[in-house]
C-alpha cells in the first residue's frame, strides 16, 4: 500500500473521493453569520478523505478537489469555482484542506488497524480543527491584512462547527472502516499469546 | 468531455482563442505584481483594464456579477474593516488588489475550457515526472474526477431513498456511512477496470 506508485485502485479511490467532497458541497449549508460565511459539509469530506484513504491517498483526492475547482468547476460549496477562489482571503483554508486530510490519515493510519475511536477523534481535532484553522488565519493575514488577533476573531466564529464535524469524522470514519476492513494496515503484531 | 458542468461559456474572442497556459502565466504574472500595488489610483487602472477585458471577452455583466457575488460578501466587510482602522487609501488597495486578481482569474475561468486547462496542466506538471509524478495520470485522474460527482450523485440519491424507505430520517452518520461504503466499492470496481486496461503495467 506504500508503494511510490499509485496502483489504479489508488487513483480510483482519489476520483471517487474528490467526487464525494463536491456532493457533500452540495449538501445545502447554513448561514448562521449572513452570506459570506456558509458552514457546510464539505470541511466534513476533507476530514473523512484523511481519516478513511490514509494521509497520501486522502490528501491526494483533496488534490484532485482543489484542481477541479481550479480548471472552472463550480464543486466549493455554494457553487463557486474557477480560479478565482485561489485568489480570494479565505485561501488560506483551501491550502490547509490537504495538508488536514495528510495530518489525519497519518494520525489515523499511523495508529493502524483496528480503528480506534479516539485515535480517530484527536486526529481530526489535530488536523481538521487546529492546523486547518492556523493555515487559514495565516492566510486571511496574509491575503487580507488582518492582525493575528482579527484574524482569529473571524476564524473562531467557525470553530465550533469544526469541532461537530470532527467528532462526526471520527464516528463515521468508524462505521466506514467496520463495514469496510482491510484499508488500515494491520498494526505491528505485539507478541500476544494467540499469535 | 465535462463542458456542460463546467464555469466556461464558448466565445471566438482573442482572450478565449489565447492558449490556456499563456492565460494560466499571465495570472501568476499579475499574482506577483499585486504585491507592488500600492496607491488607489494604481487599482482603479487595474480595474478598468478588467472590464475592457471583459468587454473584450464578451462576458455579460451579469455572468461575471454572479461569480464575483460569494467574493463580494467577504470584501465588504474587509473594506470596512480596514478602512476604520487603516486609512480609505489602504481599504482600497487591499480590497482593490483581491478584486482585480479575482476578476482576472474568473475572467480566465470564463474564456478556457476545462479540458484546455487539463492538457495545461498537465503540460506544466511534466518537470514533477523526475519526482516520480506521471504527467499523463494526473491528466487522466482528472477526468476520472469530473466523471464521478455525477456518479456520487447517484450514489447519494440511492443512499437517501434507501434511508426513507426504512423510516430513518435525518442521521448524518446514517447517510454518510452507507454512502462512503458505496463509494469504496465503486473506486473498487472502477479500479479493476483501470487495471483491466493495463494501468497498472
Amino acid at each position: 500500500m506504500t508503494t511510490p506508485r499509485s496502483t489504479s485502485r489508488d487513483l480510483a479511490l482519489i476520483a471517487v473521493f474528490a467526487g464525494i467532497i463536491a456532493v457533500l458541497g452540495l449538501i445545502p449549508a447554513m448561514y448562521p453569520f449572513g452570506q459570506a460565511v456558509p458552514i457546510t459539509a464539505q470541511s466534513l469530506g476533507v476530514m473523512l478523505c484523511g481519516a478513511i484513504l490514509g494521509p497520501r491517498r486522502g490528501a491526494g483526492a483533496v488534490l484532485l478537489f482543489l484542481a477541479l475547482v481550479a480548471i472552472g468547476l463550480p464543486l466549493l460549496a455554494g457553487g463557486r469555482g474557477g480560479l478565482g477562489v485561489f485568489a480570494s482571503p479565505t485561501i488560506g483554508y483551501l491550502i490547509g484542506f490537504p495538508v488536514a486530510a495528510w495530518v489525519i490519515g497519518g494520525g489515523v493510519y499511523t495508529a493502524g488497524a483496528p480503528y480506534r475511536i479516539v485515535v480517530g477523534l484527536v486526529a481530526a481535532l489535530v488536523g481538521g480543527v487546529l492546523v486547518l484553522n492556523a493555515i487559514g488565519i495565516l492566510g486571511m493575514m496574509w491575503r487580507a491584512d488582518l492582525s493575528i488577533g482579527a484574524a482569529t476573531k473571524a476564524a473562531a466564529l467557525f470553530m465550533p462547527g469544526d469541532v461537530i464535524k470532527a467528532v462526526l469524522t471520527a464516528l463515521i470514519a468508524r462505521g466506514v472502516h467496520a463495514a469496510y476492513p482491510g484499508l488500515l494496515p494491520r498494526r505491528r503484531r505485539e507478541p500476544v499469546a494467540a499469535a | 468531455m465535462s463542458a456542460a458542468i463546467g464555469l466556461y461559456r464558448p466565445g471566438t474572442s482573442l482572450l478565449h482563442r489565447a492558449p490556456a497556459g499563456l492565460k494560466l502565466a499571465a495570472l501568476v504574472a499579475a499574482g506577483v505584481a499585486s504585491l507592488a500595488v500600492r496607491a488607489p489610483w494604481e487599482v482603479a487602472a487595474v480595474l478598468v483594464g478588467l472590464a475592457l477585458g471583459y468587454a473584450l471577452a464578451r462576458i455579460p455583466v451579469a455572468v461575471a456579477a454572479r461569480l464575483l457575488r460569494p467574493v463580494l460578501f467577504l470584501l465588504v466587510p474587509l473594506a470596512v474593516f480596514h478602512a476604520i482602522v487603516t486609512t480609505w487609501q489602504h481599504a482600497v488597495v487591499v480590497v482593490g488588489v483581491i478584486l482585480a486578481l479575482v476578476l482576472l482569474a474568473n475572467l480566465v475561468t470564463l474564456t478556457t475550457r476545462s479540458s484546455d486547462l487539463i492538457d495545461a496542466v498537465v503540460w506544466v506538471v511534466r518537470p514533477l515526472r523526475r519526482v516520480g509524478v506521471d504527467p499523463e495520470r494526473v491528466g487522466l485522474l482528472m477526468h476520472l474526477g469530473i466523471r464521478s460527482v455525477p456518479v456520487v450523485i447517484e450514489l447519494a440519491e440511492r443512499v437517501r431513498d434507501a434511508q426513507r424507505a426504512r423510516g430513518l430520517t435525518t442521521s448524518v452518520r446514517a447517510f454518510a456511512v452507507p454512502l462512503l461504503v458505496g463509494a469504496l466499492r465503486h473506486a473498487d470496481a472502477l479500479g479493476d477496470a483501470l487495471a483491466a486496461r493495463g494501468l497498472d503495467d
